[in-house]
């Protein structure tokens, strides 16, 4: 168009592009169809995306029938965090996740606490370009033990996770997941070969909730559920609790029953509290009582490790022998005050308390 | 737009659009690249009207969701602030505050939120291989940071819920919807093997009732061409009923109340 040019726009783009490249790479999980279009392989979404456009999280776009992944290393949040604010109790407990995350999520959950970071689009938000040995290494000069990908959904940034995952193995990292579990089988698979611990947000246990609350489906996440425990990865599971919406006995008394039937009663369960935030804020804070309601229906349910989280210095934030019922390790928030184990073992009755437990815990 | 206005002249009909000292925002749709965006030479004639209506170049400013999206499209990106300006919001950025209605809660781009008084939407008159079709109100999802998560259901409702945001319902003025070549099927890309030269433009204050009328427009070509309708592929665009829905109210899609003016 005449008159409305300017030199300076086509600098910018040059720029936005060359910035664009050192991101993207072609995703590895989607088929591809007739007249360029692509089928996304990564979710149970499958979205089908025509050329030029991008799927449901919004950092992957089809590019002339081919399927790019746009935020392979490209960083929007790094922080180093305690492994307890994953939460992962009994992962290395005390010490540090060097933890990172990418724009987008597959998922649209209205009380989502990093919704500014989860439901942008890569180019929205300031991001730097770390690649996985230097991830890696910068977990060891933080002194991190492991990497967590997490705050946003790290299925999204399925690629660099993998990558990533490898290349802290090479370090003496260890790789942990923090994930809603909204994934199809062989990514996740090759996910479990990669990582050490993986905790899945089972964000409520109806389809309903999943449909109108999470923007997803319920059923996807229990199979992944199932998946990474058949395959051995140490799983722990976080319920949050939203007053009126997933906070009935029968919810609590479902899950207990599915939890112990299907992924046994050592697996940690987590109640955690809601904050309003985002598209939920017209509704108040869980009530504590109703996650001691939660945790003493899963208790009588028979599961070991029930916690109750975003309520510093409850009890229930520690680890107790389910055959002693002496606390082995003992919390208040995020910091691990002591431990009482040994090997894995209690070390007032020997009992064995699964997890991955090392040598990281300094007083 | 003289006979759309009632005026004695184009000019007059033009200054019903915008006054002098507005910003007039130019709201084309060029992610399809050439051959289903936003024809430039349309897009370059409102602009000299605008002018010609006493909008200063500087008032003027062209907007899509992204630079690469608006220079496939034939439009060079320009941020000189004494010319008329063509820029992504990418480049613009968004606000900072959610903006929610129903079940939409979006970041909203800066151009339109800040820059803007007055907007002239600018759609093409296309197939969406998801939302059904993509017209007056579907094309103001480029003025939200993420579209992609209200395309569930064929945009039912999100795409009525992000009309209804204050911004968009209050500025947007007027929708040209560009059908100098529409296409009837593979949309929103541009596949030349279901494009049509339909050689019109729709020009409506009332989004439902342009949409209402572009959706039938691309039922009868499809029909036309022997292909099904879109309810049968279950990607009816039941949001143009939303819109006109008790909650939103954005305009018509009743054909008794639409009055279509054919010049």
């Amino acid at each position: 168009m005449a008159g409305i040019g300017f030199p300076q726009g086509l600098a910018l783009a040059a720029r936005a592009a060359e910035a664009d490249a050192q991101f993207t790479v072609e995703a590895r999980f989607y088929d591809k169809l007739p007249y360029k279009k692509i089928k996304c392989k990564l979710c149970p979404r499958e979205c089908v995306i025509d050329d030029r456009e991008r799927g449901y999280c919004g950092v992957r776009e089809n590019r002339g029938g081919t399927y790019y992944s746009l935020v392979y290393a490209r960083v929007c949040a790094a922080h180093v965090d305690p492994i307890e604010k994953k939460p992962l109790f009994h992962f290395l407990p005390g010490s540090m996740a060097f933890s990172v995350a990418t724009a987008g999520c597959n998922v649209n959950c209205k009380m989502c606490q990093n919704w500014d970071i989860s439901q942008s689009r890569p180019e929205q938000l300031n991001s730097t370009y770390l690649p996985p040995k230097r991830l890696a290494g910068l977990a060891r000069q933080y002194q991190c033990p492991s990497i967590a990908y997490t705050y946003s959904e790290p299925v999204v940034f399925c690629e660099y996770v993998l990558d990533s995952a490898e290349a802290g193995r090479d370090a003496g990292v260890k790789s942990v997941v923090v994930s809603g579990g909204y994934i199809q089988e062989e990514p996740l698979k090759q996910m479990c070969r990669r990582v050490d611990a993986i905790k899945i947000d089972l964000k409520g246990f109806t389809e309903k909730y999943y449909g109108q609350v999470v923007h997803g489906e319920l059923k996807p996440v229990l199979n992944a559920l199932v998946s990474i425990r058949k395959q051995g990865v140490w799983n722990e599971v976080v319920y949050l609790v939203i007053p009126t919406l997933n906070d009935s006995d029968a919810e609590f008394r479902g899950l207990a029953g599915w939890v112990k039937a299907e992924l046994g009663p050592d697996v940690p369960l987590h109640f955690s509290r809601f904050h309003p935030d985002y598209l939920l804020k017209n509704l108040p804070p869980t009530p504590v009582a109703t996650l001691e309601r939660a945790k003493a229906i899963c208790d009588a349910e028979g599961l070991h490790y029930v916690y109750i989280g975003n309520v510093p210095g409850h009890p229930a934030e520690s680890t107790w022998c389910p055959n002693c019922r002496r606390a082995v390790v003992e919390r208040a928030g995020f910091t691990v005050r002591a431990m009482h184990l040994d090997k894995g073992k209690c070390r007032f009755c020997h009992q064995t308390i699964p997890g991955i437990w090392g040598e990281a815990f300094h007083v | 737009m003289q006979s759309f206005y009632g005026c004695d002249s184009p000019l007059d009909a033009w200054k019903k659009v915008a006054r002098p000292g507005e910003v007039v925002g130019l709201k084309v749709n060029c992610l399809s690249g050439r051959g289903a965006s936003t024809n430039p030479v349309l897009v370059e004639a409102i602009a000299e009207r605008l002018e010609q209506a006493g909008i200063p170049q500087k008032d003027i400013v062209i907007w899509d969701r992204l630079n690469s999206d608006l220079e496939s499209a034939g439009y060079r990106v320009a941020s000189r602030k004494d010319r008329i300006r063509c820029v992504g919001n990418d480049t613009a950025g968004y606000d900072t505050e959610l903006t929610v209605f129903g079940s939409a809660g979006s970041l909203l781009s800066n151009t339109l939120a800040k820059t803007c008084d007055a907007v002239i939407n600018l759609p093409v008159l296309k197939d969406h291989g998801i939302a059904g079709v993509t017209l007056a109100l579907k094309n103001l999802f480029g003025a939200i940071h993420n579209p992609n998560k209200y395309h569930s259901n064929a945009g039912d409702p999100y795409v009525a819920d992000v009309n209804m945001f204050a911004a968009i319902r209050q500025k947007v003025r007027l929708t040209i919807c560009d059908g100098i070549t529409a296409q009837y099927e593979g949309g929103p890309s541009y596949m030349p093997q279901w494009s049509w030269p339909y050689n019109g433009l729709m020009v409506a204050k009332d989004p439902v009732a342009l949409d209402y009328t572009g959706w039938q427009i691309i039922e009868r070509k499809r029909a036309e061409k022997g292909m099904k309708p879109l309810r049968e592929l279950r990607r009816e665009p039941l949001y143009i009923a939303t819109a006109a829905d008790a909650q939103h109210r954005l305009g018509t899609d009743d054909p008794r109340r639409i009055e279509l003016v054919e010049v």
